[in-house]
């Protein structure tokens, strides 16, 4: 293979042409810096997937004092907004209608049973499957409230033995498990893609379908002219839009960035080559504008959203969908975003999934170049 | 050091797409510092000639040599001799005009005092001076012509390759820019010029006239004009109907070609003074043939076979076109004061015509003269500001969809659906124009059989010959019965003699009471309308008859001045009029 020849002039006149038109084309600028905002927003105000005060009916067929504790206890729980009733049909339609998310039946042998402390008592709960994290949520949440009610109960009677152990959860890396910490970081990695992929992937076939592709063709403009003069402008479009991201997580939207912004910077820089690759391989190779946006809409923003672990946690995905999502580069950028706003720069897995996103980079941009047409009939 | 005579060798050269020959064997050369003419139909292989010389395809078989160059091994220390200027100019349309000049200058290395002086001196030449800073894209088609002309012409290329540069450019402009080539090729620069316009080709030194992948001619057009000396006259004074005596004149063995030029017809005889007899044709007494100059369209048709004839099975298919009692029979189409006006921009500028039934009326214009904002108003797909269309005496205003039932609209670039087959095509929109069932069925075998669409009924419309497109087209507009035809440049870029059958069709349809209103930039097309209107700035600047407009153009002296001319003219005399 000979030395890619590139004549500075010819590239930097390429790049400033491409520049031009991302200037005066309203819907890169759009694309660029007002979509990233936009998606930030939605993400860090829009979405919440934390369970904060989720409306628990109870049902208290049992008058004892046990069962009266007990729903004080919930009474007090900060997560909880209790509704109290006697009648199981009446709860039974809200939670049809939902106006309250499970509903919790107290039966009228609780308090005698509890009394007993032989037997285990029997408490039902309906939950609203429809919404299965605050169903998941609420049963775990009322489990753990029972037994705290149950060991302070032994306590206070003098029975230490009842219990002798307990689980205190602590989340670390997000101590107050707010879901904006997770969410914000990781929709970068879908800003990215949309930049890299989507903006690019028009960019190529743009020039076939104009005809301007042949008038560069019959100049002495080599290939790798061509294809830097493709790849510089956008990769500075992206890196600027990415800074514009790290801002606005972490100084409006209050996000910590734990590690380090130069090795985020760094790794970035690797999943845009990866983006901008897949984007300019479809452009290259279906030469239509429509299709090749299309494609990328598929192969790179989809996945981005649904397979890179974002929003879906990967290890909960069926074994062949999890093997698919290890072929998806967001997915190791996901990881690293993550990793970097949350915990700080634990350098095994920077450079593992760094490692990765560097072989994807170089597959689709050595792909791209090698599709890269001289001629008409390459 | 001499150099060769020759600036480009072609031998044997073949080119295949997908299994399909583009161009079967083809050897010649191309004369050093001349206008090099190629000329065919479309799909005849011009491009990939073209192509082939600036190194972008990569011929099958045989062999191509450019200033003794080989233009794909070679292609290093070619291609700063080569300027190729792409079909569609290849201009960055959100550039100014000088960022694209800059551009091209830094691509072929143009550099310094250099630069600047050939700037200045390509900028007068082209005459963008004063558009400099404007958008590449807000540029009226002849001035992206001429800005990508110099484009290519920044390098000071050898061999200056065009491909079909005049396509859907109004006559002004094309004559501007031969004009321009002209210089070129006087200062020494070979230049190859695609073209479907054979007058275009009459003007070169040489050409190539090429179909269906093969070279059918090749040498100077004077040579092959000079075989066709006595075979072209003109028969004039006619009384009577020129549709019905162009069909019987066709009849005769004796004529190979002929078209409607005004109120005489243009005929092209087998052999030479062999004329066919007059007491047949019904054409008066006063009728007489003159001789007149042959052109090169009168040898290309002759070299491809003759014309096609004058019968139109569609016509003899249609029923009369009949009008309502009601509808003046002076105004089947009528225009009352028909302005359109965009922001500041007025595109046409209270237009006044009326068309009387079974006419064909011609719309002229430059680009951006405003025909199109016209026609779309005449068809209900445009609200005039003010003024008012009709078509048979039904407002557009009021029920466009009423009035559209009346037409049949023919689209430029045939508006059919590429990736149907031509059944499928047929079925749409006959469905569209409300035939159902049995009378759907009916309608659509009469089509299938009236233009031989048989063998091709399972062909993709998009891969259709050019002349089995055309009339897939027609048929397509003209399925519901219309007794208005609406064609918006109906024949551009397709060769001469598909668009003889054409109009075949359209003079048949007229005999048939079938009223038509066509726009076109092939001048010569415009003399088989009964009227005709130029529009300029959205004003009419001139209508009546061909020869009316001739008389009007023709200054003290003169005899024959051509359409083309006509129309330059009036549009030049009309600048002249205003500050």
């Amino acid at each position: 293979m000979t030395l890619p020849k590139v004549n500075l002039r010819h590239l930097l006149a390429l790049c400033k042409k491409e520049s031009y038109q991302i200037v005066r084309d309203p819907s890169s600028i759009l694309i660029a810096f007002v979509l990233p905002v936009m998606l930030l927003f939605i993400f860090g105000f829009g979405i919440n997937l934390d369970t904060n005060k989720v409306r628990l009916g109870i049902v208290t067929e049992d008058q004892g004092n046990e069962a009266e504790q007990f729903a004080q206890v919930l009474r007090g729980s900060p997560y909880l907004d209790i509704q109290t009733g006697n009648s199981r049909s009446q709860m039974q339609q809200q939670l049809q209608l939902g106006e309250i998310r499970g509903m919790l039946v107290l039966a009228s042998d609780f308090s005698p049973t509890i009394r007993k402390q032989q037997k285990t008592a029997a408490i039902q709960l309906l939950t609203d499957g429809a919404e299965p994290n605050t169903a998941n949520f609420l049963g775990s949440y009322l489990q753990g409230c029972l037994e705290v009610w149950q060991q302070q109960r032994a306590t206070d009677q003098g029975l230490n033995s009842v219990a002798t152990s307990t689980i205190e959860p602590r989340y670390w890396f997000n101590p107050t498990t707010v879901s904006r910490n997770f969410l914000v970081p990781g929709s970068i990695s879908v800003i990215m893609t949309v930049i890299g992929a989507l903006l690019t992937s028009l960019v190529v076939a743009r020039e076939w379908e104009r005809g301007t592709m042949e008038a560069l063709l019959s100049t002495s403009v080599t290939k790798t002219e061509l294809l830097l003069s493709k790849i510089l402008p956008y990769y500075v479009l992206g890196m600027v839009a990415m800074t514009l991201c790290v801002l606005v997580t972490t100084l409006i939207l209050d996000v910590p960035l734990r590690g380090s912004f130069w090795i985020l910077f760094i790794v970035s820089s690797l999943f845009l080559g990866s983006g901008l690759g897949l984007g300019l391989f479809l452009s290259t190779v279906t030469r239509n504008q429509f299709a090749a946006a299309q494609t990328a809409l598929i192969a790179a923003f989809l996945p981005a959203t649904m397979l890179s672990g974002f929003v879906f946690e990967i290890s909960s995905m069926p074994i062949a969908i999890q093997g698919v999502s290890y072929l998806i580069p967001a997915r190791y950028f996901v990881n690293v975003l993550q990793t970097l706003f949350q915990a700080g720069d634990i350098w095994y897995i920077i450079l593992l999934n760094s490692a990765f996103l560097l072989v994807s980079a170089c597959f689709w941009l050595g792909l791209t170049a090698m599709k890269t047409a001289r001629r008409l009939d390459d | 050091m001499i150099q060769a005579a020759y600036a480009i060798r072609i031998t044997d050269l073949r080119h295949q797409f997908d299994g399909r020959d583009a161009l079967s064997g083809i050897s010649t050369q191309i004369r050093r510092g001349k206008i090099t003419g190629i000329v065919g139909p479309d799909g005849s292989g011009k491009t990939t000639l073209i192509r082939l010389m600036a190194g972008l395809l990569k011929a099958t078989g045989g062999n191509i040599q450019v200033e003794e160059l080989d233009p794909i091994a070679e292609a290093g220390r070619l291609r700063p001799q080569l300027g190729y200027m792409p079909q569609k100019f290849g201009l960055y349309e959100d550039l100014t005009v000088q960022e694209n000049l800059t551009l091209y200058a830094d691509l072929c290395d143009l550099l310094g005092e250099k630069r600047r002086q050939r700037f200045d001196q390509l900028l007068s030449f082209t005459d963008l001076t004063h558009f400099i800073d404007r958008p590449a894209g807000k540029l009226s088609g002849g001035m992206k012509q001429k800005l990508g002309l110099a484009c290519t012409l920044l390098g000071s290329p050898k061999v200056l390759l065009l491909d079909e540069p005049s396509v859907g450019v109004d006559p002004i402009s094309r004559r501007e820019l031969w004009k321009m080539v002209g210089e070129l090729a006087h200062g020494g620069i070979t230049v190859i010029w695609s073209t479907s316009y054979l007058d275009e080709a009459e003007l070169c030194d040489d050409v190539l006239l090429m179909s269906e992948g093969l070279l059918k001619f090749n040498g100077p057009p004077t040579t092959i004009i000079a075989g066709m000396n006595g075979r072209s006259v003109q028969l004039r004074d006619m009384t009577g109907n020129k549709r019905a005596i162009l069909k019987k004149v066709l009849h005769s063995p004796k004529i190979i070609d002929g078209v409607i030029q005004g109120h005489a017809l243009r005929l092209v005889l087998k052999t030479a003074g062999d004329l066919p007899d007059l007491a047949q044709l019904d054409a008066g007494s006063a009728a007489h043939f003159v001789d007149v100059k042959p052109c090169l369209e009168d040898a290309f048709i002759d070299i491809l076979g003759g014309g096609p004839g004058g019968e139109s099975v569609l016509a003899d298919h249609m029923p009369i076109a009949r009008l309502d009692g009601s509808i003046d029979q002076d105004a089947v189409i009528e225009a009352h004061q028909l302005t359109r006006v965009f922001g500041e921009f007025v595109a046409t500028d209270h237009v006044d015509f009326k068309v009387r039934r079974g006419e064909i009326f011609g719309l002229l214009g430059p680009n951006g003269a405003g025909k199109s904002t016209t026609f779309k108003m005449m068809c209900g797909l445009l609200r005039p500001t003010s003024g008012w269309a009709k078509v048979m005496g039904i407002d557009l205003k009021q029920s466009a969809s009423h009035a559209r039932a009346q037409l049949g609209y023919m689209a430029q670039k045939f508006a059919l659906y590429g990736n149907l087959n031509v059944q499928q095509n047929l079925m749409f929109f006959s469905g569209i124009y409300g035939l159902r069932g049995k009378a759907q069925a009916e309608m659509v075998a009469d089509m299938v059989r009236v233009f031989n669409l048989e063998p091709y009924l399972n062909t993709q419309a998009s891969t259709l010959p050019l002349g089995f497109k055309q009339r897939l087209a027609l048929s397509c507009a003209i399925m519901h019965h219309p007794p208005i035809l609406f064609l918006d440049e109906p024949t551009s870029g397709v060769d001469p003699i598909t668009r003889r059958e054409f109009w075949t069709h359209i003079n048949g349809l007229v005999e048939k009471g079938v009223t038509v209103m066509v726009t076109t930039h092939f001048m010569d097309e415009a003399e088989y309308c009964d009227r005709i209107a130029i529009i300029y700035h959205g004003r009419t600047i001139a209508s009546g008859t061909p020869d009316e407009l001739k008389q009007m153009a023709t200054e003290a002296g003169e005899a024959d001045i051509t359409m083309e001319e006509t129309f330059i003219r009036l549009v030049e005399r009309d600048d002249r009029t205003k500050p």
